[in-house]
């Protein structure tokens, strides 16, 4: 690509920028609404959002799993638990906690260092959007033949999860049944 | 592609979207009724009651649409259209013939498809909270729990696919296929066939539903043209997973002058598919829910595991 200017968007560009207002909206309306099972359903717009967005950069792969991990399952879970909590229809009024502020803090910064990151990291970097970047195909690739260690070290740490998620639920059942 | 090809394409989609979850509908009343030992609905239209769905449609179309008035009204409103859409959209990637007969490639069209299949729950679940009903809750709550468990089996029989075809795009699948991947992909088939059925609620595994004790679950609250949504959901489902298993592990457009006549393998097979899941409603009565979740968990889990383990056994040796 020759023409690699700012001031020149083409139309994913434009599409990019008006998606990724959708999901800062959707986000921004999940953290402040005050109806909990509207919150996980604007997390639905947001997770579905950032999907289109990597469609536009041409991750198809990594957007069907987007949609497939964090729509289909995730937010089914959350969705599931705020049921058994039996969350009710209408506003919550205990819904905020007292760590409003703390946590605010948090975010801005975790966000800060984030973006900084990723800043840094790409700043000369550019994506030509005409032919695709990750194919099912392109992603194993670089995941089985470039990134296998961290790969391996991330599903070694979900395992751990999982097995630990499972001794916390049995302590707490077995105590239960005491009762 | 141009844009005539495309508006092509999508009309063709949508007319099948239209037309074959009423004729599985129109099947399922007759099937049943022959199992049964009567004969069904036979005076809408004259010929053996070929219109009763049309008449169907007319009548909840006629009835009041009502909202409680308790419920959360929009999200009432919105989940008759979240729980349909999807079954649309997956119409798309689904190829029927040789050579391109498919709406849209999608280089990860199976990922696409249980993708998007799996956002189809959403409808049932924002359902079954915003009806403010305790009924209309418990099937909900029924509903997630299904899903969660029948997701993974699943995912891994499809899966096994994948890895036999060496490729995540539905058309490639296809055209690796050899007519041994039958009984090779046996048990995934069947897997994958009955978590499909779970996913969709149908008999025997329609607890979240069960009209004699929960009374249609998430479905309790709505009348009319948006509960004959629901309705049209469960039958294009019956549609999506039939025609999905057809073209995974039936081979969908082999056959005898497969080059000419590739369509009609695809829908006669998915048409026999259809028929069982229909069969299944009459042959069997209903799973408990706790009785589904361990079949889910002790069952189809290990064998899609172990039909996973066989497929990459024998890729590994052939290759």
């Amino acid at each position: 690509m020759t023409s690699r200017e700012l001031l020149s968007p083409s139309g994913q560009d434009v599409v990019f920028v008006l998606v990724g207002l959708v999901v800062l909206g959707a986000a921004v309306l999940c953290v402040t609404t005050r109806q909990l099972v509207h919150a996980a359903l604007w997390l639905v717009v947001a997770l579905g959002g950032l999907a289109v967005q990597y469609l536009l950069l041409t991750a198809e792969f990594v957007a069907w799993v987007q949609v497939l991990i964090y729509l289909g399952s995730v937010v089914v879970l959350l969705l599931f638990g705020l049921m058994l909590t039996k969350a009710p229809i209408g506003p919550s009024p205990d819904a905020d906690s007292g760590n409003r502020p703390v946590a605010l803090a948090v975010a801005l910064a975790a966000a800060a260092l984030l973006v900084t990151l990723v800043i840094d990291a790409f700043r000369t970097a550019w994506i030509d959007l005409d032919t695709p970047h990750g194919t099912a195909e392109q992603v194993g690739d670089s995941l089985f033949r470039t990134w296998v260690l961290p790969f391996e070290a991330l599903s070694v740490l979900l395992l751990a999860a999982l097995i630990g998620a499972i001794v916390v639920s049995r302590v707490r059942s077995r105590a239960g049944g005491d009762r | 592609m141009d844009v005539v090809d495309v508006l092509w394409r999508l009309l063709a989609v949508l007319a099948a979207f239209l037309v074959l979850p009423l004729l599985v509908g129109q099947a399922e009343h007759k099937v049943m009724a022959h199992m049964q030992g009567r004969v069904g609905p036979m005076h809408a239209g004259g010929f053996h009651g070929w219109a009763q769905l049309v008449a169907d449609g007319v009548k909840f179309a006629q009835k009041e649409d009502t909202v409680p008035a308790e419920a959360d009204r929009r999200i009432f409103r919105l989940a008759p259209a979240l729980a349909l859409v999807p079954y649309l959209v997956v119409l798309v990637a689904i190829p029927v013939g040789p050579d391109g007969f498919v709406a849209q490639t999608l280089d990860a069209g199976l990922v696409f498809v249980l993708a998007v299949l799996g956002v189809g729950v959403l409808g049932s679940l924002m359902a079954g909270w915003a009806s403010a009903n305790k009924y209309a809750l418990l099937g909900a709550l029924r509903t997630a729990a299904q899903l969660m468990a029948y997701e993974l089996p699943l995912l891994l029989s499809a899966a096994s696919v994948a890895m036999a075809a060496g490729t995540l795009s539905l058309p490639g699948i296809l055209d690796a296929f050899e007519w041994w991947w039958i009984p090779w992909q046996l048990a995934g088939g069947l897997v994958f066939f009955t978590a499909g059925m779970a996913e969709l609620q149908r008999p025997p595994f329609d607890a979240p539903i069960a009209p004699e004790e929960i009374i249609f679950g998430a479905y309790t609250e709505y009348s009319g043209l948006r509960f004959a949504l629901f309705l049209l959901a469960e039958y294009a489902g019956i549609v999506v997973v039939s025609a999905l298993t057809a073209v995974l592990f039936l081979g969908g457009w082999h056959g005898p002058a497969s080059d000419s006549l590739g369509w009609l393998w695809t829908l006669l097979k998915t048409g026999a598919l259809s028929f069982l899941v229909i069969w299944a409603r009459v042959a069997w009565p209903r799973l408990r829910a706790d009785q589904i979740q361990r079949f889910a968990w002790t069952v189809l889990v290990p064998v899609a595991l172990a039909q996973l383990a066989l497929t990459g056994i024998i890729r590994v040796v052939t290759a």
